[in-house]
Order: C-alpha cells, then sequence, then structure tokens
C-alpha cells in the first residue's frame, strides 16, 4: 500500500513542492514516509520517424531515422507498425526501463542502433502478454510534441510514498487523510472530492428491506446503483490503483477500490439480483458455512459477523464476500454497503480465516461515521461517471453510531507546561487552524472540537497538546533537565546481589552469556533438580521454542559443546537469569548456572597448565561462599538426589543453612564424552541467608606452631570426617588445619589411603610452648587412630 | 738489596694476579704473600737487618707493595664476581619471544555491557533500578497501561500468552513501571528505571529476535515537560554516543504516553551526511519516550491534576548492535563462540 501523490493533489495543492522534502516534513510531523519511489523513466523522449526501410540483412527489422528534438537517431526497429510519420515513445541510450534493463548504443547486424522505439508492455505500462505484444510499438497522437519526456506526457509520472504508520494513525493510508497532514504542515487547505450524483426517480425503500439484528454493528448502510456497465476503468483510475498497489480489475470493483483508498472506508458490492429484496445482517451460527470469492469453503463461528438474505450467507462482513453475490461480468445492479463493525469481530474473524486484506485491516480501526456515508456517496458518483450507473433515489440505514460531539478544553499554560516550550496564543489557534481544528475561546480557555476523522485522538487535553506540538514541531523543543530533587541512584536488593555474584564469577575468570528463556520440550525437563513442571505456552510459535525453561543449564551445557566442537578450548561460562515452573507465581527463581572444561591456566609450551575439574569447581563455589560471608554455614556433600544428567559420584549439594540452594558437579558420560563441570544455583534462595560486613580482625603477634602428620586410613573414609575429628580434639589452640597431600599407591596398602595434614597451633595472647602443644598433638593423634583405625605414617 | 727484592716482588705479584681465575686461586695468592708465612710478610720481617737511616724509606717502600698487593686484589676480586654474575645471568637466558601465559579474565555480556554503563549514569541522575516478573499478569503488561483487550496496538507485539491468557511472558519491561506505581500508592515521586528481558511473537532473523532485552526509565514528579525529556534523553545519548552527537523528537504512538516521540540521535557513522546505516536519512532512531499518558497514571493510583512525569525506553540488542557495529541480533543469543566472548574483554571509558 502507498501513497500517490498524483492522487493527494487532488485534495490539498502539492504541484510545487519537492516530493522529498515534503516526505521530510510530514515524517517530522510523525508520518513516517519509509521510502520515496519515483515513477518516471529519463532520456525517455517523444520522437517522429522522419524515415523507415527494411534491414539488409534481416527480414523483420527496419532502419528508422527518429527527430527526438535534440537531433535524428538511427534506431533499428522489429515492430510491425513502425513507418515513416508517425509519433512514437524513444528509449535514448542511457534509460532504464523496469527490470533495470539499460538502453546501450549497439550494432545491430551490421547497422547502429541508437536507441530503442518503445512498447507500452517495454516501460511497465501494461502486462507483456501475447495480445500486447502484437499490438507493437506505442503510437502516440499526432500533435505530440518532439524532444518531451514521454512519460510526463502520458500522464504516467507520478511519485509514490511507502509509509511506516504509527499504530493509531493507520487512517493516513487513505488519500484524504493523509492530504490533511500534508495541509496541516504545508498549511494548505484541503478540497473534498466530488460526491454528487443524479437520483432516479425509484425508491430504494421499494426494492430491499435491512434487517440489522446484532448490536455488533452500530452503522449500516446501504444504497442502490441499477444498470452498470462492467467494463476497463479509466486510464487515472487504473494508474493510481497501480501505483498504490492495487490492482485493476474492472470499471465497478477498482471503484469500490478506489474510494476505499480516498476516505479509507471499505465498501462491498453485492449483486443486487442475487441478494433478492431483503438483507439481514447478524451474527452467524457455530458451523454455518459460505463459499467465498476465493471458492473456498468457509466454516463460520458466532463471533464472525454475516450479511444475509434469508436464503443464503453473502458475505463475512468486513473480511470476504461470498462466490454468489459477488460482482461478475454480467452484473447489473449494485447493492453498496458502507459500514461499521465492531472491529474486534473483524479481527478475529480475518485473523482466525487467515483473510486480513486492506479492507479488514481499515474496519479493525475506528472508523469516522462521516467518511462512512461520504465514500457511500463517493462510490455513486464514480459508479455515475464511469460504470453508466443510475443511482436509486435513497440510502437504508441502520444507525446507532455515537454521533456526540468530542470537546476538549485547555488552556495556553496547559500545552507550554506539558512541551515545555514557549507558545503564544497565535501560534496555538495557528495550530489548530493547519489541523483544522475548529475552537471556542472564552475567558483564556479554549474548547476544541475534534474533528470526526481523527477517531485516535483521545478525549483529554495532552492528545490536543500533541497535536499542537507535532505540527509547530518538536525541533523547537529547549531541552532541559528535571527540577527535582537530587538523590543518588539506588540498587533494589535483587539487582544489587545479581551483581555482586555476577561481577565475582566475572573475576573469578568466567565469561557472561545470554541464551534463550524459550526451549523445547525435551530441554525443558533436562536438569530438573527440585521436580519442577515447565511451563508450556498457550500458543508457541515453534516447537522449539514452546516451554519457559526451569533451569539454564541445559542452554548453558549447548554453548559449551557449541565451543569444544569449534576446537575452542579452556571455556569457563556462567549466565544469571529467571526460571519458572507451574506452581504458586509461577516459581520465580533467579538462578546462577556455570560451567567450566578445559584449562584455568594455560601455558601449553611450557607444560604449565591447570586443568579444571571438580576440585576446581567447588573451590569456585567455596569461594563464592566465603566471599559471602556463609563459609561456616554451608555444607557440601555428595548426592544421589541430583538431576540424571549429573555424574551420580562426582557431585556435591549445596547446602546453606541447612536449605539446598543447588548442586555442582561433573556431566554424566552419558551427557557429554569430554569433561565438563556445571553447577547451578538459586540465588533467590541464596539471598535469603544474611551475613555482616567486613570486620578488621588484627593479626596475630605472636608466633606460630606447625605440626605436620600424615595418616593411614581405610579408602572410603571421607576427608572432612577426620577433619572434624580433628578440630574436635584440637580444641581452641589449633587455629588452621591444611591437606597437603593425599596419596594411594604402592607404598600402602591397596585399600587404604594416606593424608597428610598442616596443623597450626596459636594463640592471641601469648607465645606458645612447645611443651604445651606436644599433648594436644598428640591427643589429636590417639583420637585419629582411636577413631578411624587409623595410623600414622612414618615415611 | 732488600730494595731490590721489594722491586721484585712488585713485578710478581702483578703477573700473578694477572694469571688469577677464580676466587679460590685469588685466596691462596692472598696467603701466599700476605699470609702469616707470606712473602710479603717475610720481606717485612727483613726491615730490622736494614741501616737505621734506610729504613724509614724501607717502610714506605713495603707499605707501597701491601698497597698495591691490596688493590690488585680488590680489583681482580671484583672483576671475578663481575664474572661470575654474569656467567649466572647467561645461564638464566630464555627466548623471550616465546608467547605469554594466558590469563582468564572473565566478561561481560555485550548486552550487560550497555546496561551498565546506562545504570551508572543514571543512577547519578537519582533513577534506582528496580525489577520486576517475566512471567507477568495481562493487567500489568497492557491493561492498566491503556491497552485493553482488543486493543489494535495489541497487534504490534503479538504476545507469548500461559494458560487462560491471565499471564503472558511480558512483551516489554513497562508493566515494571505499573508495579512500582501502585506500591507508592500515588503519594511518592518516583524515579526508576528497570532493564530486563522482553519476548515476542517475532522470527528469529538478522534483525528480530523474539527475546530481546528493554531498560525503562519512568519519571514521576510535579511539573515535569516533554523538555526534560529531551535533556535527558541528551546526556543518555551523548554518554552512549560520542558529545557531538545531536538528537531529535519525532511523534510517535505508544497507548502509555501522551504525547509520545521516538528518539532519534544524528548519524555517528557518517555524522548525518546518509550511509547504510541510518539508511540515508543522517538519524538514527534508539528508543520510544513520552509523557505518562493521564489515563495511565489514574489507573496506577497517581492523579494527573497532581503528578507528571515521562517515561522512556530503548532496546538494548538495538543499542548494542550500533555501538559495535554487530549486524544480526542472534549474536546475542545463540551459540556464544569464546571468539566473540573475548572481543569485549577490553576497557571502555
Amino acid at each position: 500500500m502507498a501513497i500517490s501523490l498524483n492522487w493527494v493533489n487532488d485534495y490539498v495543492d502539492i504541484h510545487d513542492i519537492d516530493a522529498h522534502e515534503l516526505a521530510n516534513k510530514v515524517t517530522k510531523a510523525g508520518i513516517n514516509v519509509e521510502k520515496v519511489n519515483v515513477f518516471n523513466i529519463e532520456n525517455l523522449v517523444i520522437g517522429e520517424v522522419i524515415d523507415c526501410k527494411m534491414h539488409q540483412n534481416s527480414d523483420h527489422l527496419y532502419i528508422c531515422k527518429v527527430d527526438v528534438g535534440s537531433g535524428i537517431y538511427q534506431i533499428i526497429c522489429g515492430a510491425k507498425n513502425v513507418r515513416t510519420g508517425i509519433k512514437v515513445i524513444v528509449a535514448l541510450p542511457g534509460a532504464i526501463l523496469p527490470g533495470n534493463f539499460e538502453i546501450k548504443k549497439s550494432q545491430i547486424r551490421g547497422e547502429e542502433s541508437n536507441g530503442m522505439i518503445c512498447a507500452l508492455f517495454e516501460l511497465g505500462l501494461e502486462e507483456k502478454t501475447e495480445e500486447n505484444y502484437q499490438k507493437g510499438i506505442y503510437e502516440l497522437p499526432l500533435d505530440a510534441k518532439v524532444g518531451e519526456n514521454a512519460f510526463t506526457y502520458l500522464g504516467y509520472n507520478d511519485t509514490t510514498y511507502e509509509l511506516d504508520l504509527n499504530p493509531n494513525r493507520t487512517d493516513c493510508n487513505n488519500h484524504l487523510s493523509f492530504a490533511y497532514e500534508v495541509a496541516a504542515v504545508l498549511k494548505k487547505q484541503v478540497v473534498m472530492p466530488d460526491v454528487k450524483y443524479k437520483e432516479i426517480d425509484e425508491d430504494i425503500n421499494d426494492l430491499i428491506k435491512l434487517d440489522v439484528q446484532t448490536d455488533n454493528v452500530p452503522f449500516y448502510n446501504i444504497m442502490i446503483a441499477k444498470d452498470v456497465t462492467i467494463k476497463e476503468s479509466p486510464d487515472f483510475i487504473k494508474r493510481r490503483l497501480e501505483n498504490a498497489g492495487v490492482r485493476s480489475i474492472n470499471n465497478v470493483v477498482d471503484i469500490s477500490n478506489y474510494v476505499m483508498l480516498e476516505f479509507g472506508q471499505p465498501l462491498h458490492f453485492f449483486d443486487k439480483d442475487v441478494v433478492g429484496g431483503e438483507l439481514i445482517v447478524r451474527m452467524a451460527k457455530d458451523n454455518e458455512e459460505i463459499v467465498t470469492l476465493d471458492k473456498q469453503v468457509r466454516n463460520l463461528t458466532n463471533e464472525d459477523i454475516v450479511i444475509t438474505n434469508k436464503k443464503e450467507v453473502l458475505c463475512v462482513a468486513g473480511v470476504m464476500g461470498g462466490l454468489s453475490s459477488g460482482i461478475t461480468d454480467d452484473t447489473k445492479n449494485i447493492l453498496i454497503e458502507s459500514a461499521i463493525f465492531n472491529p474486534y469481530n473483524i479481527r478475529y474473524t480475518s485473523l482466525r480465516l487467515n483473510l486480513r486484506s486492506e479492507a479488514s485491516l481499515r474496519l479493525e480501526k475506528p472508523l469516522s461515521y462521516e467518511y462512512t456515508i461520504l465514500a457511500l456517496k463517493r462510490a455513486c458518483h464514480l459508479l455515475e461517471k464511469y460504470a453508466d450507473a443510475k443511482i436509486i433515489k435513497g440510502m437504508i440505514s441502520h444507525d446507532k453510531i455515537d454521533k456526540s460531539e468530542k470537546v476538549v478544553k485547555l488552556t495556553l499554560d496547559d500545552v507550554n507546561n506539558i512541551l515545555g516550550m514557549s507558545l503564544t496564543d497565535n501560534d496555538v489557534t495557528s495550530n489548530f487552524a493547519s489541523l483544522g481544528f475548529s475552537y471556542n475561546y472564552k475567558a483564556g480557555v479554549y474548547e476544541v472540537t475534534i474533528p470526526n476523522r481523527r477517531q485516535d485522538i483521545y478525549l483529554q487535553k495532552e492528545d490536543i497538546i500533541e497535536e499542537v506540538g507535532r505540527i509547530y514541531g518538536y525541533d523547537n523543543i529547549v531541552p532541559t533537565l528535571p527540577k527535582v530533587p537530587i538523590k543518588k541512584g539506588e540498587y533494589t536488593e535483587t539487582v544489587k546481589f545479581r551483581k555482586i555474584i555476577s561481577k565475582r564469577m566475572r573475576s573469578l575468570g568466567f565469561n557472561e552469556i545470554r541464551t534463550y528463556t524459550l526451549v523445547n520440550e525435551e530441554t525443558a525437563y533436562k536438569y530438573n533438580y527440585n521436580f519442577a513442571e515447565p511451563i508450556k505456552l498457550l500458543r508457541p510459535m515453534l516447537k522449539e521454542r514452546a516451554y519457559i525453561r526451569q533451569s539454564l543449564l541445559a542452554s548453558l551445557v549447548n554453548v559449551m559443546k557449541y565451543n569444544i566442537g569449534k576446537k575452542n578450548k579452556d571455556i569457563m561460562l556462567y549466565e544469571i537469569a529467571n526460571t519458572y515452573s507451574e506452581g504458586e507465581d509461577y516459581n520465580e527463581d533467579v538462578k546462577l548456572a556455570f560451567a567450566v572444561s578445559g584449562n584455568y591456566v594455560v601455558n601449553t609450551w611450557n607444560n604449565k597448565n591447570y586443568e579444571m575439574d571438580f576440585y576446581f569447581l567447588k573451590g569456585v563455589v567455596e569461594n563464592l561462599l566465603s566471599f559471602l560471608g556463609l563459609d561456616s554455614r554451608a555444607t557440601l556433600k555428595l548426592s544421589d538426589k541430583l538431576p540424571k544428567e549429573i555424574h551420580p559420584k562426582i557431585n556435591s549439594e549445596i547446602i546453606v543453612g541447612g536449605k539446598s540452594v543447588g548442586y555442582f558437579g561433573k556431566l554424566h558420560p552419558l551427557e557429554s564424552k569430554e569433561p565438563i563441570y556445571v553447577g547451578e544455583i538459586s540465588l533467590s534462595k541464596l539471598m535469603l541467608n544474611k551475613s555482616g560486613d567486613v570486620k578488621y580482625h588484627e593479626l596475630n603477634k605472636y608466633p606460630k606452631i606447625e605440626k605436620d602428620v600424615a595418616f593411614i586410613v581405610d579408602d572410603n573414609i571421607e576427608s572432612n570426617e577426620i577433619l572434624k575429628e580433628i578440630k574436635r580434639c584440637g580444641g581452641k589452640l589449633l587455629s588452621d588445619i591444611k591437606i597437603f597431600d593425599v596419596y594411594k599407591g604402592e607404598k600402602i596398602l591397596s585399600d587404604k589411603k594416606s593424608i597428610a595434614y598442616n596443623l597450626t597451633f596459636e594463640d592471641y595472647t601469648r607465645t606458645l610452648k612447645e611443651e604445651e602443644v606436644m599433648p594436644i598433638f598428640n591427643n589429636i593423634i590417639t583420637g585419629i587412630e582411636k577413631k578411624f583405625h587409623a595410623k600414622v605414617r612414618d615415611n | 738489596m732488600e730494595k731490590d727484592e721489594i722491586k721484585k716482588l712488585l713485578e710478581e705479584v702483578s703477573t700473578t694476579f694477572a694469571k688469577v681465575q677464580d676466587k679460590k686461586e685469588l685466596e691462596q695468592i692472598k696467603v701466599e704473600y700476605m699470609g702469616k708465612n707470606g712473602k710479603i710478610s717475610l720481606i717485612n720481617q727483613k726491615i730490622k737487618d736494614v741501616p737505621t737511616e734506610e729504613r724509614k724509606d724501607f717502610g714506605i717502600k713495603i707499605n707501597e707493595l701491601k698497597n698495591e698487593f691490596n688493590s690488585l686484589y680488590k680489583e681482580k676480586l671484583e672483576e671475578i664476581e663481575n664474572k661470575e654474575i654474569n656467567e649466572l645471568l647467561n645461564k638464566e637466558s630464555i627466548d623471550v619471544t616465546l608467547p605469554g601465559t594466558k590469563i582468564n579474565v572473565g566478561n561481560h555480556h555485550p548486552i550487560e555491557r550497555i546496561i551498565e554503563s546506562l545504570e551508572t549514569l543514571l543512577m547519578s541522575m537519582g533513577y534506582d533500578v528496580v525489577e520486576g516478573p517475566e512471567v507477568e499478569k495481562d493487567l500489568y503488561n497492557f491493561e492498566l497501561l491503556n491497552l485493553p483487550k482488543g486493543h489494535p496496538a495489541r497487534d504490534a507485539q503479538d504476545t507469548f500468552y500461559i494458560k487462560g491468557e491471565e499471564y503472558l511472558l511480558r512483551s516489554q519491561t513497562s508493566p515494571v513501571q505499573v508495579r512500582c506505581m501502585l506500591e507508592k500508592k500515588g503519594e511518592e515521586a518516583i524515579r526508576i528505571i528497570c532493564p530486563g528481558k522482553t519476548y515476542r511473537r517475532d522470527e528469529d532473523d538478522a534483525t528480530h529476535s523474539h527475546q530481546f532485552t528493554q531498560m525503562e526509565g519512568l519519571l514521576i514528579d510535579k511539573n515535569i515537560t516533554l523538555g526534560d525529556l529531551k535533556g535527558t534523553f541528551e546526556e543518555i545519548a551523548k554518554m552512549l554516543f560520542g558529545k557531538n552527537r545531536e538528537t531529535r523528537f519525532r511523534p510517535s504512538f505508544y497507548p502509555f504516553t501522551e504525547p509520545s516521540v521516538e528518539m532519534d540521535i544524528s548519524c555517528f557513522n557518517c555524522n548525518s551526511k546518509g550511509c547504510h546505516i541510518c539508511k540515508g536519512t543522517g538519524w538514527i532512531t534508539v528508543g520510544g519516550a513520552g509523557m505518562v499518558n493521564p489515563i495511565v497514571l489514574k489507573n496506577c493510583g497517581y492523579d494527573p491534576e497532581v503528578w507528571n512525569g515521562f517515561a522512556f525506553g530503548f532496546g538494548i540488542e538495538r543499542l548494542a548492535m550500533l555501538k559495535y557495529g554487530i549486524e544480526d541480533i542472534r549474536v546475542f543469543y545463540v551459540n556464544h563462540d569464546l571468539n566473540v566472548l573475548k572481543q569485549f574483554d577490553r576497557r571502555e571509558y
């Protein structure tokens, strides 16, 4: 759909304005011109054939001498109708014809040719059919002036605008409304199209009865045009429709489209002789059927509005007519419908039947009842003029439309206070005039009447102020800063927590990624830790995006695998995102997911790499917990309740304050052949655990005593158990325990392992003596030996 | 006779030192000459055989000899030590052209990077950063924002609904505004920004994504003008795209603002001469905004006769695409190649 400037020029004089400049002006006023198409062909001139003879080396080519004003050119032409004395359209070298076909100087069978004499289809002005091909080159009237631009002479030159309209101004997709916008920015007047016609002395009420049985049709009007002649449309209608992007069919159908593109009011033409004497407008019954114009059988519902006679459904209102009552080449009498339907029903029906047309799109929006009537009259005017129609006297209307005047009150201060401008009363009134808004001015208050054509304007002063502002020009707004108290903005608690974690993950070396929330069914159930039931969308677009994820890990692992596949090594990724699942408030949960693979530190040629493994990830988790001050409240332990995608023996659940907040571990070998370690933590749960801020502790001034000891214990004893016992036996002087070696191998029995500890003893009030520490140290040794049947390793 | 001996020793000492190779030899020489029975010590003892009148002279000569020896010794010691340290340094030499060890540092996702730069600026202007749920009520996402059911503008943002159409995946971050206004009960001024994920029924291609990120801003106070919005936008535009950016407002339509505007910046690529980025217009649209529609204020418990304000919104992907020259929006979501992520390991002022 495009706007033809030739057409707009009928209603507002723009002949002296540059099309690009105008496009810029209306765009600034809020009617976005997305593209300017100029329909013209340069170097296409009127020529006179002054000599014409057969080409010696051909039986169908002629060598012509053509006078084009600026000179006489030799042109080879193959058309049968070329002859001396006729006026023709000549494309000179440099002319670019449709299909990006550039005319160049050439040699044709040894003779020079300096251009091309054209047929209309070669200029894109007619369809390329066998019939049109046989017509040969186009012969211009003999009074056509040699040397003039042939396109302009034919009246084919036009400029069209493709618009990208804001959703409230789709009315500007008709030429008259667009003309009002042009008039407003140029401060000109709009001239309305001619809607006059003669009525014959027959009364419409004698021919048809109208019965509207639904509240979903507030305004329904019909007229009858008799004895029409169906034929080709006049050139100007054809051309304008084509430039606007609508195919020409015949004069009658074209007139209905023409009026729609003029007023934005879709019309429907019925074959009156098929309709009969009764027209009923009602809601369809469920499963009622109609064969529409496109020969499809359509099944209807009680949300569809239909037009019927007593016998059959004639039309799905606003969406598509029925095949039986449509206009054919034999139609004689036309019933014209111009109506306003409930936009919701039109939208529902057109979406459900997948029949969105120029008409239904317009009927989905509020329409002007004034234009409903004008469009009907305009159609009569055009049918009388171009289809020899006789217009039956009268119009039958079902009229329940709200016709109350919309009046808005506002003051000059209102305008300036909202726009932040300093307009004068003169500025405001001159803008009202440009917009065609009528107003009264009493005691400093404007009472503005909103024209009925502007259905987009809501009954409040802000809407009028916007109109004044956009026409006056937003470029005139002086930028200021709000006069509000000075304060510093803050992160809300949840955001702050997310930022803190995110920053920590980055400083640990993890790269942040973002993946899609929507996943497929299979993925939706993966890494399901809390037995969550994923949420399915009501109407997904794709199977791949049908569920809202309850875990981030599946997507994260995909990215890991993608990178491994691309031979990108040493990967550390994390994502923080919301997850949802069925349940109260859809169980919103902010999760942190992370994954690693490869080396943490890499120096390949030096062989100094550190491979990331379970203990690396454990280090990350411990680091996070300690950073949050939660290390003393946290337990990390092997779990058999983790998702099946996680290795059953290499994993750990993260328990903080007695509650599980997440887990980490190696991917199950069935999930990935490459070693990938992953984890997922609920930040929403984690942040429920509060901890204090940093508090400085003075370092110990007194020397420490360190002792090393290694125990040989059964292989199945967990290090953590021994640690607890050491702590218990060590008492308060034991300040630190480090594991410095874990050994399994030849030197000890195969079902045993050795763990070596470095123990630190200190006192903050005095220097410890060896004699005090030894008994504690021995106590630890005895304790461990006893509890775990351990032996101190002495080699 | 003794004098000759001194002279001879002097010569001997200097030739001996010249031959010394290491510290061990040097120490031997020291013993050989200066030790208790060293050559110089022995000759020194002969002073008693020297006639009295020559003794003084002899003493001077002996001292000269000793001094000479010590200075040669010191010189030699230094020479040897220098040699030794140089040998050690040479031994330690490495090929400094081999590559350095890779240090892993994590980076922001480019979307987060843009969000944080906006947050920094706007927090300095008093805006709090808040958030809201992505699974949202139709009431907050549409109805209270002046988009009742069946409203044609819902068309432009076809939505992912969940069960019974009461809940949906939010199609914009504006519901966070609604939640904030309802919470403040029409009693307090508001200055917030809410960055977050949003979803629309778009098919994914180079310029469309069913999931994207918005950052909404809302200021509710008294006597706020469209000029204030323009001034605020100018600050944002200059922070993101440079001090020389010009800004422009174009009339637009959003059901929740009136008047509504599109916010354009002068093209940073061609300085408004016209190029492929600004599609020849010299201007690039970077966001939408407007004065909060009184209907929305009323819906959310604010009296439009007392309060007014503005709201603005940016598509973060669009800002990131413009700023970093990314031409495919899927870069932000699909198959994050490590080599892409690493490109963002770079400071930004």
